[in-house]
């Protein structure tokens, strides 16, 4: 009987460690759902290059506002992963007549997303040594990253910009990156005050 | 270089040979000698009456502007060449002819041995037009300026107005200038090379003993009586591009003194006069940030055009502008090409308890059309909870060292703006509202980003983005006096216009 119950209580002992362990490794491993189910962005149909059309933001013509332009993404079949794709296009050339929001040759050296749903960013270096400074210019270039996140994945609540691989104030002396940043798409309309 | 000190030493000079009057009185034939000031330096044109008139020799305007006269005998003329301009005297005429046009002259060119003489307004009216460059003769203060020469001419005159002597000078052109008490005088500073002033005699020695000029090449010291207690300056345009300052020095009269409570001692005639300089609602100290500085260079313009430089140099003339007609106590968060933290220009306004913090910055964007200014306030939604918790912190009562109990505020100094937004909302409307009568706005007039340097502001904070310096247009306006000037003027009249209508407001629990 007493070596039933020990039996049992080892048994137990197990389970409870195992949960535990789970439960403690969790939060590392990255969200596990399909991009499709994530995002209101319709995934294009299979192939041997599947991709998704996910909304993008680029500097309009009269450099005054950043408007989303729909294009199409990498598909990638784990959250972390096609976040990875949205940021990377992001990064890249603009559509004309759009201007890049991002320093061209800007790169995205990580990205990782926890588990209340915050992406941290880390881009590299030359988004800092390359950015031509302004605070507009600026919001444009942090809008651009947070808001292509946040609106075409959903589960990523909020993004938080790192700069080679560390936390940083600022990115061209005015935005303040302490602290995660939540979707703002009042950059991507020009409101005048007549509008306000 | 040389010539700035130059220019220093011949004002000073200047000055007080024009201050020490008209005592000198020139020997019998010649008139009082003019002075030519150039980045060459002073140099003095002798001058003489014939028949009532003051007459240069032709030979010495040769010299000094390097210009040929040329004698034609058989048509009983000269000419004078500079450059491609020739200018023809005829002898016995009052008028000559500058590349075929007519010019009337006070008097006819006058010779006497082998020298001729031409009127002293032959300077300006035609040896001016025809070389290049700036020459301005101005006869009542027997000068020629030539170049680029800051000289603004100022005549002062003063009044005794019961209780306070009222200096008044008349500036021409305007030029910008500031007025602050240093010790026992006070001192006009102005941004020029050099002034050409008339200072009057004082009238009320018991507030002003002296007019003088200063210690520095363009200012003037205004030495303080026995009982002077405080001044007030007043700047107002004039025409044609002049300006005019009003100083009022006030005496301490017992009608100025707010009405003693009943337990408060009298004030005995010993007891030194209180000098409050602040204005009514309650603005005593602002912080201006000149955004960037050092190593952090901030946006670059097409030609070169760097926004560290532009906020310093506005930074400062605002400091100027808001000391000497508001009179404001006015602390820049840098007053060079140094590094500051961000933290630390917050720091800096919190612990200097300022009453209102103005970040300026100039803006920039890949389109090189992008142009106009900008004006953000914090936006809080970025902050979440945090921002919200700090927003409605009020004073907590905490027991105190000797028993009883006092007001703390425990706040999370880190987002101490959040308290200040509805503050900084009406002081953006403000800004942005006087920016408007003066320089171009952005369609984006009025925004809200968060901001770093705004977050730690304990008190109504914005940003001024005064313009593109992407945009090759914008970028020499900004770097220009006279755009500066506008932006500056714009920040005085909102800053008075705030004090007016919300300096005072205070939100709960606050300082």
């Amino acid at each position: 009987m007493i070596r039933k119950t020990a039996i049992g209580s080892l048994v137990v002992l197990v389970i409870v460690a195992l949960a535990w362990m789970i439960a403690a490794i969790a939060p590392r491993t990255p969200l596990r759902s399909t991009p499709a189910a994530a995002s209101p962005a319709a995934a294009a149909p299979a192939g041997p290059e599947r991709k998704i059309k996910a909304t993008l933001y680029y500097i309009s013509e009269d450099g005054l506002s950043l408007p989303g332009v729909q294009r199409e993404v990498p598909f990638a079949d784990s959250i972390e992963e096609q976040a990875r794709r949205i940021v990377e296009a992001q990064l890249g050339d603009a559509p004309a007549p759009y201007a890049s929001p991002v320093p061209a040759g800007t790169s995205l050296r990580a990205l990782f997303i926890g588990q209340r749903g915050e992406a941290f960013v880390d881009l590299g270096g030359e988004v800092r040594t390359k950015h031509p400074g302004g605070a507009l210019y600026e919001l444009f270039t942090i809008y651009a990253v947070v808001d292509a996140l946040t609106v075409n994945l959903p589960a990523i609540t909020r993004v938080q910009i790192l700069i080679d691989g560390k936390e940083v104030e600022t990115l061209a002396g005015h935005v303040d990156l302490r602290h995660p940043l939540q979707k703002n798409l009042k950059w991507t309309e020009l409101q005048t005050d007549n509008d306000k | 270089m040389i010539s700035r000190r130059f220019c220093s030493a011949a004002a000073t000079l200047l000055l007080a040979l024009l201050h020490s009057a008209s005592a000198a009185q020139p020997p019998a034939g010649a008139a009082a000698p003019y002075t030519v000031i150039s980045r060459e330096g002073r140099r003095p044109l002798a001058a003489r009456t014939m028949a009532g008139q003051e007459m240069f020799a032709l030979d010495d305007l040769a010299r000094l502007f390097n210009v040929v006269v040329r004698e034609d005998a058989a048509a009983g003329g000269l000419t004078v060449t500079a450059g491609t301009a020739t200018i023809a005297l005829t002898s016995g005429q009052s008028l000559a002819s500058l590349n075929g046009r007519l010019i009337s002259l006070p008097a006819p060119p006058v010779r006497e041995g082998r020298t001729w003489y031409v009127p002293v307004d032959f300077v300006s009216r035609a040896l001016a037009l025809a070389i290049a460059g700036r020459v301005d003769l101005r006869k009542p203060s027997r000068l020629i300026i030539v170049g680029d020469i800051r000289a603004p001419r100022i005549v002062g005159r003063m009044e005794s107005l019961g209780s306070l002597a009222r200096l008044t000078l008349d500036i021409a052109p305007a030029t910008p200038h500031n007025v602050v008490q240093e010790g026992t005088k006070l001192i006009v500073r102005f941004e020029a090379d050099m002034l050409d002033a008339a200072l009057p005699a004082t009238t009320s020695p018991d507030l002003v003993t002296n007019v003088r000029p200063g210690d520095g090449a363009a200012s003037i010291a205004i030495d303080l009586g026995p009982r002077f207690a405080s001044f007030r300056t007043t700047d107002t345009p004039a025409d044609r591009g002049a300006a005019r300052l009003v100083i009022d020095v006030m005496a301490q009269t017992t009608d100025a003194q707010p009405a003693p409570a009943p337990t408060a001692t009298p004030a005995t005639p010993e007891t030194p006069p209180l000098i409050d300089l602040a204005p009514t609602g309650g603005l005593r100290a602002i912080v201006i940030d000149a955004g960037h500085g050092g190593d952090e260079i901030g946006a670059k313009g097409p030609s070169g055009g760097l926004e560290k430089q532009v906020t310093l140099s506005v930074a400062r003339r605002l400091k100027a502008a808001l000391e000497g007609r508001l009179g404001l106590r006015v602390i820049l968060t840098r007053d060079g090409d140094t590094t500051v933290g961000l933290d630390e220009r917050a720091a800096i306004a919190n612990n200097n308890k300022a009453d209102l913090f103005v970040s300026l910055h100039a803006n920039a964007a890949p389109r090189t059309t992008t142009s106009g200014a900008e004006v953000f306030y914090l936006s809080l939604d970025e902050y979440g909870d945090a921002a919200e918790r700090v927003a409605h912190t009020d004073s907590d009562p905490l027991p105190v060292f000797g028993g009883g109990t006092r007001d703390i505020e425990l706040i999370l100094w880190d987002m101490a703006q959040a308290r200040y937004i509805k503050e900084s909302a009406a002081l953006a409307q403000t800004v942005e509202a006087s920016l408007r009568q003066r320089v171009p706005m952005s369609p984006r007039a009025i925004q809200q980003a968060p901001f770093r340097v705004l977050v730690g502001a304990n008190m109504p904070a914005v940003l001024v983005e005064m313009g593109f310096i992407s945009n090759p247009g914008q970028e020499k306006q900004l770097q220009s006096d006279e755009f500066q000037n506008q932006i500056v003027q714009a920040l005085v009249e909102s800053i008075s216009r705030f004090r007016d209508t919300h300096a005072g407001e205070r939100p709960p629990g606050s300082r």
